[in-house]
């Protein structure tokens, strides 16, 4: 029990930590590639338009869902090493 | 077999299996009706929320307006996605590890008070109203189509069809009556799609169709239809647009929005594990962006063959008769969802961009305005119809338009009637009401629901998914910041909360009514909607992002200057934050 504290502040820290790691690449995608850096990636062409038009309406779906299963994947093994899972 | 026999059997036998497998998992006790015995896998999971979540403004109204607005309207399938990626990772987890039924029962619990219970019942109606508004506006179109009938009687049909949908089963029911509606809706929204794709570019996955080469021009797809509008007076389908922070404040809000709703965050108290809460999330993307990635290739792809349609040799050339237009044209002028108007009396169907610009190219053709007036709601379920697909993919969409109509229709309506007869009468006014009482009261606040929706959906203050749109940005601004900061911030406390939700919902409300119609009672607006009249170039729809940044804004400061919360809720959001011992919680 006198150790559990420690433990559960370090979880958390590590938690947040990855949380702002998940949030930033979600921003970067969505914010970023798609809206407000699609001048910047104007010269890269894909299907009849720019990366940026791709980013809006398939690329950042995708890193989505890359972003959630890395998360439950990394929180999974967090739960574990701290022994806080259930 | 005529198309209306076809239509009314692909409905009939979809909502035969729906009403059966709701029979076979009847709900028993209350709980039941609210959570479905907290024992669904996370597939299943992830597939009944994704039936939930996929609503009439996405399966009918969502690919309409991109078709419309190109690239400018990419927020609608960015927004209504990255939401989930806030949910896994700042709500679903910790929300499943606390164990309540409802989302007010959280705010209540951790802001320890009664008010910040009864204000977020406030919020959660005002954005579920919301939401069934656009719900019945999209399956009312649907069934005008199918019923061939006119739209206000469609509206009334699927009014009574939700009501007896929702109204007899509970959570349970609909968790397996959802996964059914998943496969019908994702079946029925796919297929056209590849047949499309096939057709105009030889690929058989419509989101690389969108992508490749048109057959016939040899031109990519999308600078092919870009090449044809332009003849017409449309913006470029690509072009990017000026007002940035529009952009960004409409997606963050659909996105918030989409943590903030109640009827999806229910969905993670359904799952046996706070693991599973997190793979739960990730599958629904994942069962979402089926039809995500599908919808952007219908848009594109609809908007070129009814061009193509139009203009059969090609934007430059005359367009064709009005006598000879294609059967769909006709069957949907029933239900006065398109109208033509010969305004150069010369027999033809001129459909372009009737701008300023534009004036002399069309005066040069004898063009003497646009004449066909298409409603962007109809687009995804004519779009089988302008292709020419047989009548069983027809069929199909139509029951698959309203599988996604109802489901969510179903979901919010009993998210709506647990917040009042779990959260208003037994959370505070009467304590003691009896089971029997409780399943009474939820059906009646149901009822209500519906026929306010109803009378709302039959003058929306939008195409449906912008009506939606709105139910979000209400949902982001009030709930959202409140349920993340309960999680996250040891500090605020029940002063900063309610007046947080306070002020994001009637901040966000007062500056939508104010275009919208107070109420979305038509005709009551203050300002005309349009672009010049919105404060900063921030529409309606994107002031949701607004709200919540002033409601964390006031909920901080007003924490700060009162008392920090007593240690035992300190002692909650701490055994929130850890998944050990979630079984227990969950047998609460």
């Amino acid at each position: 029990m006198a150790d559990e504290k420690p433990n559960a502040e370090a979880y958390w820290a590590a938690n947040l930590r990855l949380i702002a790691g998940c949030l930033v690449v979600w921003a970067l995608v969505s914010y970023g590639c798609a809206i407000l850096l699609r001048p910047l990636l104007a010269g890269i062409p894909v299907g009849g338009t720019d990366l940026g038009f791709w980013f809006a309406q398939q690329g950042s779906i995708l890193t989505f869902i890359g972003i959630i299963f890395f998360y439950a994947w990394k929180m999974n093994r967090l739960d574990k090493k701290f022994g806080l899972g259930e | 077999m005529s198309q209306f026999a076809i239509n009314v059997l692909f409905v009939g036998a979809s909502f035969a299996l729906y009403i059966g497998i709701a029979i076979w998992a009847k709900a028993g006790s209350t709980k039941d009706f609210y959570v479905a015995g907290g024992g669904v896998h996370p597939i299943t999971n992830g597939m009944a929320i994704g039936a939930d979540w996929m609503s009439a403004a996405s399966f009918i109204s969502m690919a309409g307006l991109i078709a419309a607005g190109g690239y400018a309207n990419s927020t609608f399938l960015m927004g209504w996605t990255g939401g989930y990626v806030l949910l896994a990772t700042l709500l679903a987890p910790y929300l499943r590890k606390f164990g309540k039924f409802t989302v007010p029962e959280f705010i209540g619990d951790r802001f320890y008070s009664k008010k910040a219970r009864l204000v977020a019942v406030i919020c959660l109606i005002v954005a579920s109203v919301t939401y069934v508004i656009g719900q019945m506006a999209g399956a009312g179109v649907a069934f005008s189509r199918f019923l061939e009938v006119d739209a206000t009687m469609g509206l009334i049909i699927a009014a009574i069809v939700v009501f007896f949908y929702s109204v007899l089963g509970g959570m349970k029911g609909i968790t397996y009556t959802q996964v059914a509606q998943y496969c019908v809706l994702i079946t029925a929204y796919t297929i056209p799609a590849v047949f499309i794709s096939l057709e105009l570019t030889g690929n058989p996955l419509p989101p690389l169709g969108l992508f490749s080469e048109h057959d016939g021009s040899g031109m990519p797809l999308l600078a092919k239809l870009n090449e044809v509008i332009t003849e017409l007076g449309f913006n470029e389908y690509t072009a990017d647009v000026d007002n940035k922070l529009n952009m960004v404040l409409f997606t963050l809000s659909l996105m918030i929005g989409t943590a903030g709703l109640p009827h999806v965050i229910i969905r993670f108290f359904t799952v046996p594990k706070v693991a599973d809460a997190r793979w739960s999330a990730g599958w629904a993307l994942v069962f979402i962006a089926l039809l995500y990635l599908t919808a952007p290739a219908v848009a594109s792809m609809a908007r070129l063959n009814l061009m193509t349609t139009i203009y059969p040799d090609g934007p430059t050339a005359e367009p064709i008769q009005y006598d000879e237009r294609p059967n769909w044209v006709r069957e949907w002028e029933v239900t006065g969802l398109i109208q033509y108007e010969d305004k150069n009396d010369d027999g033809r169907i001129q459909l372009y961009n009737d701008t300023e610009a534009f004036a002399p190219t069309a005066e040069q053709r004898g063009w003497a305005g646009n004449e066909l007036e298409v409603n962007r709601d109809i687009l995804v379920l004519a779009n089988p119809e302008i292709a020419n697909l047989p009548g069983w993919v027809i069929g199909l969409i139509a029951a698959g338009g309203l599988a996604a109509a109802l489901s969510t229709a179903a979901g919010l309506l009993l998210a709506i009637s647990s917040a009042i007869s779990h959260d208003l009468i037994k959370g505070s006014i009467n304590p003691n009401i009896s089971e029997k009482g409780e399943l009474l009261a939820a059906r009646i606040s149901m009822s209500v629901a519906i026929i306010v929706a109803t009378y709302l959906g039959a003058n929306p203050p939008g195409f449906a998914a912008q009506v939606v749109a709105l139910a979000f940005g209400i949902a982001g601004a009030s709930l959202f910041p409140a349920l993340m900061m309960g999680i996250f911030s040891k500090r605020v406390n029940n002063k900063g909360a309610i007046a947080g939700m306070l002020t994001g919902l009637v901040f966000t409300l007062v500056y939508i009514f104010v275009y919208k119609g107070w109420f979305f009672i038509p005709g009551t607006n203050n300002l005309a909607d349009i672009p010049a009249n919105w404060v900063l170039g921030i529409s309606p729809l994107s002031i949701g992002a607004v709200g919540a940044i002033i409601n964390f804004a006031v909920a901080f400061s007003i924490s700060k200057a009162t008392a920090a919360p007593p240690q035992e809720i300190q002692d909650l959001v701490e055994s929130v934050r850890y998944p050990k011992g979630a079984g227990m919680a969950a047998d609460h």
